[in-house]
């Protein structure tokens, strides 16, 4: 029979344990994925993978060209559409939308969007472009990517524009400004790192997204740049290369998972950086 | 004072301009706003649309049938909701006491110069996309999961009578149990994240009174931390689940993707929603076919509106909280 | 004995009056949060270039009176004033009241100095642009024009493109008044701009406000009774939404006609 105390304490000890050993069996998993995209992916980059087209089926060399050019196309449309909607509208959530439910409405239904399926974006643009137009195209990929960037640009405009002090904004209408004035030339500009993380926030959620583009832009065996046509981009490449049994299109799939990794943790570590550099208020 | 001001009628027309912008920029941001909207009735509309002549051939029975056959034009829901369901119910089981763990280390055990970067670290782990998880899940995880791990839990398990049965079967490696473990790899950062947060929530001072009573580690997060923050706790699992529930690449590369329902063992290959729709839905002949796989993506939109929506209501109850 | 009192405030307010031009009057004015009443029908004068201070215990509705002069409360619903407002002799608190013109003639300083994230210079230049065109040149005059009013060109003329951020508390304050005082209004509403300043930022300001009396109106709310009784010419005393004491500081301080006030300005409540 046990003390209180010594019960008490053990079962600490016990609990304790438990959570460092959950820390590390997070972690375990980790380190052994960016292992093994390191190791499987760093033996295909070379100079080819960025000069030369993805190869056909079971013919050895070729690199990515096509598909990392249509990746680059598909996300800058997909950012230069999706990003001032979303600004926008976290604008009009944050400033002007304060205390009404239409705004606090709005807010709930853009953080459900922002954790929705991404493949059911894919089905809506599907529905609304590529039946219609009765063919996959690289508009309709950059569609279906800019319906995902936007409730996160949104989400981030929104809270960013939150931590605005409001004493800031009356000191501006004090001086006569209106509302307009208010928000671009004083809230946007204190909240303007934060507004450049939510972009590149959202920039490396699209650049990875997969599902979204298997039923719009599809993809492309050559270089293709016609948005009106299906386009390559890496996502679905990597799909299609890591599902096959030939080895040359399985090392290439490693060298564009290694590609997306590193893009996407560099994107998530410079907005880290951006707002720690500017968020100074 | 000597006045420089502008004449009144000159100042008007100035204010007038700059009140034309603003009325301007109310409307276009209001209009953006409204988007948001639009887009979720927009996918609602195309699913229901999209699923109509298959909602309307097969009515109920979708969902219960388990016969998923193109050529002859019979298709049944059930294996693909199955494997859904069942995939994320083990990553829970899996991820809902790790990230616990983790929660509890990041707020409680860690030194504090290791929690920054160390909820950095969980934070850009969830930000890996989901298509890294799926192609280390099929090329690295499934042969080391059927050769080291499920021989291991046939052993342990198996025994067991009704309960062993879904630990039997030949170990292939991918799976419905290996696609539920690569998705519990990757919730844990979302729900740890989540978790995290919300136990930052309760006042410090609660804490810090507790801590003086002499109570241990263990009980301030049991008693204090875990009853102030349950609701927060609960809407990050449901939210981590919602993801599991939409995940399609992850899912995709480890299950298996066939449409038969054999038995149920785990260690079975099976198919979910999500992976049915990528596997078929860019070959699927227009019709009957299609309308069916739109169907599926229909239900599982039901299934994670649902489940977001108790989500972001449980994190609402909590935020009147942290803001008091 | 409160008849004779009343009686004895007509006099002195309009013997004042005789001696005095009025830049802005309250009519009867009230003033309402949603179901509560914070200003009970005020009668005021505010005299041209002098400074007027408005004291009283928190929630009493100084700071109410003080946002109606520029119509601040126009930014948030459920608010409602009746009564007129005068400046110059025009109601603003009439519908077609250009609230940016008022707030051109009518400028503020806020309890924290609310410094813009930009440079000192755009800081200036930014309230200015919104009512005038000017040339390269005049803005410069006007910026520095500015600053010299607020006492701090000496201290910011080599780092004009430094941000308003990096100044001190007590420098940005400064900043904030010259940044009112550049759009060259008639009317300078301050709202206890000192309490969030150390001791020797706060006389800065206090000389600062004397200085500036040439050439603004100010109107001034301080929960600092010395501070008043140092920089105004008139006090006002305001308890629970009502104005219950209006004079001459000197002679509020010294011989104050309510009991209430005479409570208040001995440190007996409040």
């Amino acid at each position: 029979m046990m003390t209180l105390a010594r019960r008490r304490k053990l079962t600490n000890i016990v609990a304790m344990t438990l959570s460092m050993l959950a820390m590390l069996f997070g972690f375990v998993w980790l380190i052994w994925i960016l292992a093994t995209v390191l190791k499987l992916g760093i033996p295909g980059v070379s100079l080819e993978l960025f000069t030369k087209m993805t190869p056909p089926p079971g013919a050895e060399g070729g690199g990515l060209l096509n598909a990392i050019a249509g990746s680059g196309v598909l996300v800058g449309i997909a950012t230069l559409v999706g990003a001032p909607i979303g600004i926008l509208a976290g604008i009009y959530l944050a400033e002007y939308g304060r205390g009404t439910w239409v705004a606090a409405a709005t807010r709930f239904i853009n953080e459900i969007l922002l954790s929705a399926p991404s493949i059911v974006v894919g089905l809506f643009v599907y529905g609304l472009v590529v039946s219609r137009s009765g063919n996959f195209s690289g508009w309709a990929g950059a569609l279906a990517l800019a319906l995902i960037l936007v409730p996160v640009v949104l989400s981030t405009t929104d809270n960013m524009l939150k931590l605005v002090p409001n004493s800031l904004r009356e000191a501006a209408f004090a001086l006569g400004a209106t509302r307009q004035t208010v928000i671009i030339r004083v809230s946007m500009r204190a909240a303007r790192a934060g507004v450049v993380t939510g972009v590149l926030l959202g920039l490396a959620r699209i650049a990875g997204e997969t599902a979204p583009l298997l039923f719009t832009a599809l993809s492309n065996q050559f270089w293709s740049l016609d948005l009106g046509q299906p386009v390559a981009n890496l996502p679905v490449t990597i799909f299609r290369f890591a599902m096959s049994p030939f080895e040359a299109w399985q090392h290439l799939a490693w060298a564009g998972v290694l590609l997306i990794t590193i893009s996407i943790l560099v994107l998530n570590v410079i907005s880290r950086v951006v707002l720690r550099e500017g968020g100074g208020h | 004072m000597t006045s420089i001001r502008p004449a009144p009628e000159h100042l008007l027309a100035r204010h007038l301009r700059q009140r034309i912008a603003d009325g301007a920029f109310l409307l276009v941001t209001r209009a953006a706003a409204a988007l948001t909207l639009l887009v979720l009735l927009g996918i609602i509309l195309s699913l229901v649309v999209g699923a109509s002549e298959s909602i309307q051939k097969f009515g109920f029975g979708f969902l219960v049938s388990s016969e998923w056959n193109p050529p002859k034009e019979q298709f049944g829901a059930l294996v693909p909701i199955y494997g859904t369901i069942a995939t994320s119910l083990i990553a829970l089981a899996i991820a809902v006491p790790v990230s616990f763990g983790i929660a509890v280390f990041l707020t409680e055990l860690s030194p504090v110069w290791m929690r920054r970067p160390l909820g950095i670290a969980i934070e850009l782990l969830a930000a890996i996309p989901s298509i890294v998880y799926g192609m280390w899940g099929l090329m690295v995880f499934a042969p080391f999961f059927a050769q080291y791990i499920q021989p291991s839990l046939s052993a342990v398990f198996g025994p067991i009578p009704l309960f062993g049965r879904l630990f039997q079967g030949a170990p292939l490696g991918v799976g419905i149990l290996a696609a539920g473990v690569i998705l519990a790899i990757m919730i844990i950062p979302f729900i740890a994240a989540v978790m995290r947060d919300v136990f930052s929530v309760t006042p410090v001072l609660l804490k810090e009174s507790a801590y003086g009573l002499g109570c241990t580690t263990w009980e301030v997060v049991s008693r204090i931390v875990l009853p102030h923050t349950r609701i927060g706790v609960f809407g990050g699992i449901m939210l981590g689940l919602g993801r599991a529930l939409g995940e399609t690449m992850a899912v995709t590369f480890v299950i298996g993707n066939t449409n038969f329902l054999s038995g149920l063992s785990l260690y079975a290959p099976g198919t979910s929603i999500t992976s049915t729709l990528a596997n078929e839905f860019g070959e699927a002949t227009p019709g009957i076919y299609t309308s069916a796989l739109i169907e599926l993506g229909l239900i599982l939109f039901a299934i994670t509106f649902a489940v977001l929506v108790c989500s972001r209501l449980l994190l609402l109850r909590l935020a009147p909280r942290d803001a008091a | 004995m409160q008849q004779i009192q009343v009686g004895a405030d007509r006099v002195v307010a309009s013997a004042v009056a005789q001696k005095q031009e009025v830049q802005m009057a309250f009519k009867a004015v009230n003033f309402h949060y949603g179901s509560f009443h914070a200003l009970k029908n005020i009668n005021l004068d505010i005299y041209k270039n002098r400074v007027t201070a408005f004291i009283g215990p928190s929630g009493c509705g100084k700071s109410t009176l003080l946002r109606m002069m520029n119509r601040m409360y126009d930014l948030y619903p459920g608010h409602a004033a009746s009564g007129a407002l005068l400046l110059d002799g025009e109601d603003i608190l009439a519908k077609g009241c250009d609230v940016q013109t008022l707030r051109a003639k009518v400028g503020m300083v806020f309890q924290k100095p609310t410094p813009f994230p930009m440079s000192i210079y755009d800081n200036i230049a930014f309230g200015v642009g919104l009512h005038e065109t000017l040339t390269r040149a005049d803005m410069e005059e006007r910026v520095e024009w500015a600053l010299r009013k607020a006492a701090l060109w000496d201290e910011v003329k080599d780092k004009l493109g430094k941000s308003g951020t990096s100044l001190s508390g007590g420098q940005q304050q400064r900043l904030c008044i010259a940044r009112a005082a550049a759009v060259r209004p008639e009317v300078l509403l301050l709202d206890e701009p000192t309490s969030a300043l150390d001791p020797i930022s706060t006389m800065r300001i206090e000389e600062l406000i004397s200085e500036l009396r040439a050439e603004f109106t100010i109107a001034i709310v301080t929960h600092n009774m010395q501070q008043a009784a140092r920089i105004s010419n008139y006090t006002a005393y305001m308890y629970l939404g009502e104005l219950i004491e209006f004079g001459e500081t000197d002679a509020m301080f010294l011989s104050p006609k309510d009991r209430r006030t005479e409570d208040y300005i001995t440190g007996r409540f409040g």
